[in-house]
Formats: structure tokens, C-alpha cells, sequence
């Protein structure tokens, strides 16, 4: 059960296998058993989950007819709950309690979904192996020497642990996608707009996207499609219709047209995900798909865009942890200027002050030409890219990430985890979906490995399409870890 | 040596939406302290804008009013910087590309001479919370109920040259907004508040002065005194070998005087950039078009039409024209009683001289325009005399009739135009004044003129004032000067 889908799962709750209560039960068991080594929740609510599972029973009994209803699953802790923590895995936000719940929350609690906690992160998802926590690091279940990724990192490790059979994510640069590849699970990354940011703690708002992580895209496509939409109370939410995602499934992909850009083959990329990535590649012949090379040329200046970018709207969406009103203030101020000074400096970590200054830096009076107005240039070319690949073909596909997971404390330098999102970023600056699959092993430590799939603005259900084929022919996606008790 | 005076204004106009300019809370003035400021005034993490379409529709009904270019797309930008009373750290406001381009006022000084004041843009933002530092023992309290309240900030060239054509240029705004109905223009309650820009150079260059920005002045008497007092001594700083500089300054109305705030150096790097939050404003020619076909007349035209088609005096348009509460009784009291001239005096005299006296608005009048209307057209048609007519005003106000036929029939003040009673109290009159009547008649003609006021005033006496008095006089003067 700990392992199964959510697809897997509403079919047990419908045939009274077991009982919403007993999967949550069951849920929170293994959680309190096994996760005190994973570190991948920060809050689980227990007394709430277990009210939510007993009122999905009853609802079932009396003919309960939502798919959703009644299954479990974990939400990264930028989203919004109302009543319990949401701490973005910040000292700063360690006492804060919205007095509202995101608009995901809100659409998965009306689809009948039970939320067993709030998962660990990358500290204002700032950071590619979820390191970057107050709460600490998350282990990745596969080998808990190695990072998860981030900074999505405790809804993928709680995922592929067993502990919950989906979570929401949220990707700025590839915070669902990188971690899924890392933890063995599939991600997706929707165009910017198709779900509603409402409720969720910004990190770079022009990037930031919520999405589903799961073990198939199938489930994916079930999760999409309660929390895709368009939300008055978000403005770059896009009024588009949301299709059915469950039925574009099992089109063919007879004459399908991949493009591999040659950018993400270069170097730098890992020789055991490469030969993953083009094993995966002939899969997808074998099922009737056309492969051809093209070229993304601004593939180089993506990571610097994004660095100049998301730190500037980080650096001003950060600006109202204050100490003011909510949040860490620090002790006995003795001014103004000293209450915002210690706080702050309390309050938030490293990564987090160091983005904060880099993005001030760039929007400063004298740098903005050449840093903040560049980079929207360069995005504007990042865009152009994709969309003259796809004149050319229907998707892109490409390692998720350039190396397996790495081992925890690796990557001292920042610019070298940087570089961990070489492959994801161009996508956010883009505003394009993307997808991350599992698509086998390295040798050593035996450690997941990412298949990337990307497509135009809105081709999620395509992309979901392409992913659930790939997970037909292949079975990398049910493998999971084994328990280890200990270290 | 001769110095000019060069002066440009920002004004700031709270926008009179229900709801603030990003979020659902209420504006309402006067709440208890932060029960108007929802999750998104207070900047909690997550929450989101929503832009108020009534804002911007107010933003293009004031760039219409101004003839000014209205952008197909205009921006919303953030203004960065730290301060209790801004949640969010950043003021959501717009730069580069605002919601209202050039456009100009036309404004009129005391001698009637008008001129036109360029405005470079006016573009929207969301006001700040306050900051209290009173009753809270060595710390600050923050009140963040105006926090998101839609304001409008018009920046002017620096087209003015006198205190008093920057007061004149305040009291346009002032009409075109309130004629507008986009502001309550309460500058008590901070409707309206200026940041005035004041430098002066020696008449005759053509370089503009260093300038000294005075912040938040919120009154027209202060923003004249600022100015003068400012004038001064940038003045007298340069005459006696100093330099102005570069600053904003804080005018104190207690002290009547400006005070550096802040100089050049030390101020803020507002790290302006586009809000990620919101969509570019994109604004359609039919959208456009709506909101035109939507504007009243405004104050500059219907000075002109009371001027031109009313025959009113320049002066008489001018005042009647300066607030439309003001236009709109002096119009309503012509559409009853149809004599321009006639309602003009009425309204400005004594109505005017009754809503001084009180101090009450004439949107507040006791006197409704109706009944006005309904006085003035009794002295028109003759039925009562004007001695009468301000009678019947005070019981109007005195709210002691309901209107002006009712109270001249209650207190039978319909003027006596019988030739015959008006005789009969005449020969009375002359009857009972013999030595005043032995006078007249041996004076000079020419000073019997002033003579016969007495014997007119008996007469009246006689009537209650109800006799015409235009038919004593000259019954009068035939009866005294028969003999």
C-alpha cells in the first residue's frame, strides 16, 4: 500500500479494500516510524488527516463519486494552510500561521484530498538539494548519503519514502522537476499561469509554479487537473479552459517528433545519465517517435539570466519580512533600523542573504541596464528558442538534471550548485511545462535518474501523453527504495 | 537683483473606489485601526494584487479631463524601500510607463487672466498605513487601514511662478476631481496632499534653479505659506553667498516654516522594476471612448457656458463654476425660476452669505435649490418685493415653511400693487406727517430725491412691507408735489 498510486489507491478505496482512515493511518504510521531519519516533513497533522479520512469514509458510504476524495498526500510548506504553520523552512516564517489556505489547498480540499503535513524544503525554495532548511536536510531515500535535490526536496523524498503517494511541489527553476529526478518519482512543471500562485510564499513570481509530484504521470494528470485554473486572486493566472488530462493518456505516439537540444548533451553531463537519458531516447523509437537534434544557442546564458532575475524579485517579495507585523523579530530592539537589521539577520539563512543581496545589487541605480534589463532581454531569446524548436518538433526531451544525486555537503560553492539547474531553469524562463520521469539507475550507489520532457505553453496533457506511454513500456517508475532503518 | 520663482507640483488624489487598489478591504475613512486592512494590505506571505478596475477608469476619466494622451499599455512598478508603515516593503506605483501621459490645466488667477499649467503624467499607486508615535510609551504604532488606498499622483511641470498660481493650479485640480466625482478632494482627511517643488533663479535665466522638494503639504493656505516662506530663503540663502540644496523638506504649520528632511545624498534607491504580480494595463480605444462619453461637463467648460450662453460675469462664472455642488444648486435653481442673472445673486448673496455665516456646505443647504428656485421666480413675477423675498428666505432656512408661495400666503406677504390701498396709506401717511410734509415741499427739487425716502419707508411700515415699492414712489411723489 505504501507504495502504490494514487491511481492504484482510489481503486482499493472503492472496492472497501481499506478504508481512507486506514491508508491515513497507515500513512502517518510509516511517517512517524521512518521519517525521523528522511527529515522530509516539518509539520504532519495527524489529528486533521485522520478527521479528513473518517469524513472521506463516510462520504464514500454514501456514494462519494470524486475521484480524489478521500486520498492522502503531502504539501510542500510554501503553501499556504490555514490554522497550521507554514514556515517556508525558515527561522522567519517558523511561527507564522496564514489566515487562509492557497488556492491549491482549497481545490484539493474540495476534490476530497487529505493532507497528511507540510513537507521540508530549501528555505524560500532557494536551493537544489535541500540543504538550505531551518528544519535541516532531508536525506534521499535511495541512499541517505545523498541530497534529494530542492528545493522541493521533502514532497519528493516523502514520496519515494512511502510516506505519501503524491505532494505538491513548486518549481522556479526546477524545484519539482530536479528532486523528482533525484528521488525516482515524476514531476511536472506547468506553464506559468495554469495554476494559481494564491496562497503561495513568492519566491520569484514571474518563475514560481505549483505542481504535481507523484509515482506516474498518470497521477500527475489526475492531480493537474484538480488544481489547474484559472483564480481571480491571481492575476497571471491564465482564464483557459483546463482539458481533461486522463483522456489524452493513451494517445499513440506513432510519428511523434522529439527534439534533443544539442545543448543538453554537452559538457558537463554525466556519462551514466547520458546513456540513461539515450536509452530512454530509443524507448521512445521503439513506440514510434521520430528523433531528431535541435538547437536551443542561449541554452549558456540561462543560469546567469535566472541569477540575475529571481534574486531581483526575491530580493523585493522578501522585503516584507520585516519583523513588523509577522515572522521572527528579534529581541529587544532598541530602534528601527536595529529591529529590521537583527531579524532579518536572524531570521533568514545564508542562501537566502545571499540572493537577497544579489538581487538588490542588480536592481540598483547604475546596475539595472546592465543586469536586470539584459537578463529580460535574454529571456526574451531563452523564449525565442523554444518556441523555433517547436516549429520543428513536439517535444524536447533531456536529462533533468546533469549528475545523479550528489552526496549531502558536496556542493560547498553556490555556483556550483547553480549549475545543478542548467537543464531545468531556461524552461521557468521560458513559462514552458516540463516533466521529469524516472528513467533508471547509476551504478554507483544506485541513485535515480531524470528523463526530461518539455513542450509548448499549455501542452501539459501532451506532455502527460508522452510520459504515461514511456511509463507503459517501462517500469523505472514502480521501483522504490528500500527501507533503512538507520544509517 | 530680480529673482523668478519656479514651482512644480505633485499631487496626490485619493481615488474615491469602495474597495482598495489591489485587495477587497474597504477605504472608508475613519475605521478603528487596522479593521480595514485585509491579508493582502498587510502583506502576508502568498497573498497576491488584484488591480481595482474602478481605479484605472477614474486614472483615464481624469487624463480625458486634461485632454491628455491615454497609453495603450501602462505598467505597475515596484518602489522599493523599508518603512513600518509599507507592509510589503515596496509601493506597488508606476515609473516608465504611466497610466495618463501629458496633458494640461487651465487655471484663472484673481485678475481673470488664465493659464495653462502642463502636466508631465499622472499615474496610480497604493497609499501607505500611518505611523502613530503618540501613546504608545517609547515605540510606534502602525495603523495600515489606508494601506492600499487607491491614490492618483499628478506631477506638473514646472510651469508656476508664484505661490498663488500653484494655489490656483491646486483648486483646478481640485474642481476637476471633484467635478469628476473620482475623489471626495477632503484634503482634511488627506484626499489631496502635495509635494511641492520650489527653486528660484534670477529673472531673466533660463536654467532652473536647485530645487527643495516640500513633502505632504495638505491644506491650500499651507502649500501658499510654504512656498512663501521657502521662497524666501532660498533668497536670502543665495543673497547672503549660500547655495541651496538639493533636499526634501517638511513644512511645519505650527512654526511656519520648512525644515530639511533629508538631503540628495541621503536619499533612498527605490530599485523601481516591473511588478511580476500584475499584467500590463492594456487599454482600448473603445475603452477609451466609454469612459469619455461618461464625463460631465467640466469646470473649465461650464465657466465658458455661464459666461457665454448665461451671460454671467466673468466673475460670477467663476465662482459659481468652482465646485460642481456649487454649479449644480446655481443650475437647479435656474432650471426653476429661469433667470441666469437673477439666480446668480441669489446664490452667491444670500445664500452664500447664510452658508458662510453657519459654515456649512452648500451640498449640505437647508435651502434646497427648488425652493430657491421657487423664491426667486415670486420676485420675478412681482408677487412679492425684495424687502419680502429675504423674509421669506430666513423662514426657509428657519426650515419654517416648505416653500416660498406657502410662507407668502401664511404671512400674507404678496406684494400690494392695488393702486388704490397703496393711495389710502399714502394719504394717510401725509395726513399724519405734516411738518415733514411742509418740509419736502419747500425744499429745492432736486433735494426732495433724498426726502422722500422717509414718506416711502412710512408707507412700507404702513404695509408690512408688502407695497410695491417702486408704485410708492411714484404715488408719492405725485401726491407731494401736486400741491
Amino acid at each position: 500500500m505504501h507504495h502504490m498510486t494514487l491511481t492504484e489507491l482510489a481503486k482499493g478505496l472503492k472496492a472497501g479494500d481499506f478504508s481512507s482512515r486506514e491508508l491515513t493511518t497507515s500513512l502517518l504510521d510509516r511517517i512517524e516510524r521512518l521519517d525521523g531519519e528522511i527529515n522530509s516533513f516539518v509539520t504532519v497533522t495527524r489529528d486533521q488527516a485522520l478527521a479528513a479520512a473518517d469524513a472521506a469514509d463516510q462520504a464514500r458510504a454514501k456514494g462519494e463519486s470524486r475521484p480524489l476524495a478521500g486520498l492522502p498526500l503531502a504539501i510542500k510548506d510554501i503553501f499556504c494552510t490555514q490554522g497550521i504553520r507554514t514556515s517556508c523552512g525558515s527561522k522567519m516564517l517558523d511561527n507564522f500561521q496564514a489566515p487562509y489556505n492557497a488556492t491549491v489547498v482549497e481545490k484539493l480540499q474540495a476534490a476530497g484530498m487529505i493532507s497528511l503535513g507540510k513537507t521540508n524544503m530549501d528555505e524560500f525554495a532557494m536551493g537544489s538539494s535541500n540543504e538550505n532548511s531551518f528544519y535541516g536536510p532531508v536525506k534521499n531515500p535511495w541512499d541517505h548519503t545523498a541530497v534529494p535535490g530542492g528545493s522541493s526536496g521533502g514532497s519528493a523524498a516523502a514520496v519515494a519514502a512511502g510516506f505519501a503517494p503524491a505532494a505538491l511541489g513548486t518549481d522556479t527553476g526546477g524545484s519539482i522537476r530536479q528532486p523528482a529526478a533525484f528521488c525516482g518519482i515524476t514531476g511536472l512543471k506547468p506553464t506559468y499561469g495554469r495554476v494559481s500562485r494564491y496562497g503561495m510564499v513568492a519566491f520569484a513570481s514571474s518563475l514560481d509554479q505549483g505542481g504535481p509530484m507523484a509515482r506516474s504521470a498518470e497521477d500527475c494528470a489526475h492531480l493537474l487537473g484538480a488544481i489547474a485554473g484559472h483564480d481571480l486572486r491571481d492575476s497571471t493566472s491564465v482564464a483557459r479552459v483546463v482539458p481533461d488530462y486522463l483522456a489524452e493518456l493513451d494517445a499513440p505516439l506513432d510519428g511523434l517528433k522529439i527534439g534533443l537540444p544539442k545543448e543538453y548533451f554537452g559538457d558537463g553531463l554525466d556519462a551514466e545519465v547520458e546513456s540513461a537519458i539515450r536509452e530512454a531516447i530509443r524507448v521512445y523509437e521503439s513506440l514510434g517517435a521520430k528523433v531528431c537534434e535541435v538547437s536551443l544557442p542561449h541554452t549558456h546564458l540561462a543560469v546567469p539570466a535566472y541569477y540575475v532575475i529571481a534574486p531581483a524579485e526575491a530580493s523585493s517579495n522578501l522585503s516584507r519580512y520585516d519583523g513588523v507585523r509577522f515572522g521572527h523579530r528579534c529581541d529587544n530592539p532598541v530602534d528601527l533600523e536595529d529591529l529590521y537589521k537583527r531579524s532579518r539577520a536572524e531570521g533568514f539563512g545564508d542562501e537566502v542573504k545571499r540572493r537577497i543581496l544579489i538581487g538588490t545589487h542588480t536592481l540598483s541605480e547604475g546596475f539595472f541596464d546592465a543586469y536586470y534589463r539584459k537578463a529580460q532581454q535574454v529571456r526574451r531569446l531563452i523564449r525565442q528558442d523554444f518556441m523555433d524548436a517547436f516549429e520543428e518538433v513536439d517535444v524536447l526531451m533531456g536529462p533533468a538534471a546533469p549528475t545523479p544525486a550528489f552526496d549531502l555537503g558536496a556542493k560547498k560553492d553556490p555556483v556550483s550548485m547553480y549549475l545543478q539547474d542548467i537543464y531545468t531553469i531556461a524552461i521557468n524562463l521560458a513559462g514552458i511545462p516540463g516533466i521529469s520521469v524516472p528513467a533508471g539507475f547509476s551504478g554507483q550507489g544506485h541513485r535515480p535518474i531524470g528523463l526530461q520532457i518539455l513542450g509548448q505553453h499549455f501542452a501539459e496533457g501532451q506532455l502527460l501523453n508522452v510520459a504515461h506511454q514511456f511509463q507503459q513500456a517501462t517500469d523505472w517508475h514502480r521501483r522504490h527504495p528500500t527501507d533503512q532503518e538507520t544509517t | 537683483m530680480q529673482w523668478e520663482t519656479v514651482i512644480g507640483l505633485e499631487v496626490h488624489v485619493q481615488l474615491a473606489t469602495q474597495s482598495k487598489i489591489f485587495s477587497g478591504a474597504s477605504t472608508a475613512f475613519g475605521a478603528e485601526p487596522n479593521t480595514q486592512a485585509c491579508a493582502i494590505d498587510l502583506g502576508l506571505p502568498g497573498v497576491l494584487p488584484v488591480l481595482n478596475e474602478g481605479a484605472v477608469a477614474m486614472a483615464v476619466q481624469f487624463g480625458l479631463a486634461i485632454n491628455a494622451e491615454i497609453p495603450e499599455t501602462s505598467l505597475f512598478e515596484r518602489k522599493n524601500y523599508f518603512y513600518p508603515d509599507l507592509p510589503k516593503g515596496y509601493q506597488t506605483s508606476q515609473m516608465a510607463q504611466p497610466i495618463v501621459g501629458k496633458g494640461e490645466v487651465e487655471i484663472v488667477l484673481d485678475d481673470e487672466v488664465r493659464k495653462r499649467i502642463r502636466i508631465h503624467h499622472a499615474h496610480l499607486e497604493e497609499d501607505a498605513g500611518k505611523s502613530l508615535h503618540e501613546d504608545f510609551h517609547g515605540m510606534s504604532g502602525i495603523d495600515l487601514n489606508r494601506a492600499g488606498t487607491p491614490l492618483l499622483e499628478i506631477v506638473s511641470e514646472p510651469d508656476m511662478r508664484s505661490a498663488k498660481e500653484a494655489v490656483a493650479y491646486i483648486r483646478a485640480i481640485h474642481a476637476i476631481v471633484t467635478y469628476l466625482g473620482i475623489s471626495d478632494g477632503n484634503m482634511a482627511e488627506g484626499s489631496m496632499r502635495c509635494d511641492v517643488n520650489v527653486s528660484v533663479r534670477p529673472k531673466g535665466q533660463e536654467t532652473l534653479g536647485t530645487r527643495a522638494e516640500i513633502k505632504n503639504v495638505n491644506s491650500f493656505r499651507f502649500v501658499e505659506r510654504a512656498i512663501e516662506f521657502e521662497v524666501e530663503r532660498q533668497i536670502e540663502l543665495i543673497e547672503d553667498g549660500g547655495k541651496v540644496v538639493q533636499e526634501t523638506r517638511l513644512y511645519d504649520p505650527d512654526q511656519d516654516e520648512t525644515r530639511s528632511m533629508r538631503t540628495k545624498e541621503e536619499a533612498n534607491d527605490y530599485r523601481y522594476f516591473p511588478c511580476p504580480d500584475l499584467l500590463p494595463v492594456m487599454l482600448d480605444s473603445a475603452y477609451i471612448e466609454h469612459q469619455r462619453a461618461t464625463l460631465p461637463e467640466l469646470p473649465t467648460e461650464k465657466r465658458h457656458r455661464f459666461e457665454t450662453s448665461l451671460g454671467l460675469s466673468a466673475y460670477d462664472a467663476g465662482v459659481l463654476s468652482s465646485t460642481r455642488p456649487m454649479a449644480e444648486y446655481f443650475e437647479a435653481v435656474l432650471a426653476v425660476c429661469g433667470d441666469a442673472k437673477q439666480a446668480a445673486n441669489w446664490v452667491q448673496g444670500e445664500l452664500s452669505g447664510h452658508l458662510n455665516r453657519e459654515n456649512i456646505d452648500i451640498s449640505n443647504s437647508p435651502v434646497t435649490p427648488e425652493q430657491l428656485g421657487g423664491l426667486v421666480s415670486r420676485v420675478l413675477d412681482d408677487t412679492i418685493n425684495g424687502k419680502a423675498a429675504k423674509q421669506v428666505f430666513a423662514a426657509l432656512w428657519n426650515n419654517e415653511g416648505q416653500s416660498a408661495d406657502e410662507i407668502i400666503d401664511t404671512r400674507g406677504l404678496k406684494q400690494v400693487t392695488d393702486t388704490g390701498a397703496i393711495e389710502a396709506m399714502i394719504d394717510q401717511v401725509i395726513a399724519d406727517s405734516p411738518v415733514q410734509v411742509a418740509q419736502y415741499r419747500d425744499a429745492d427739487p432736486e433735494k426732495r430725491g433724498k426726502m422722500i425716502g422717509y414718506f416711502v419707508g412710512q408707507v412700507m411700515k404702513a404695509s408690512r412691507g408688502t407695497a410695491n415699492p417702486q408704485q410708492v414712489n411714484g404715488l408719492l411723489k405725485q401726491k407731494l408735489d401736486e400741491a
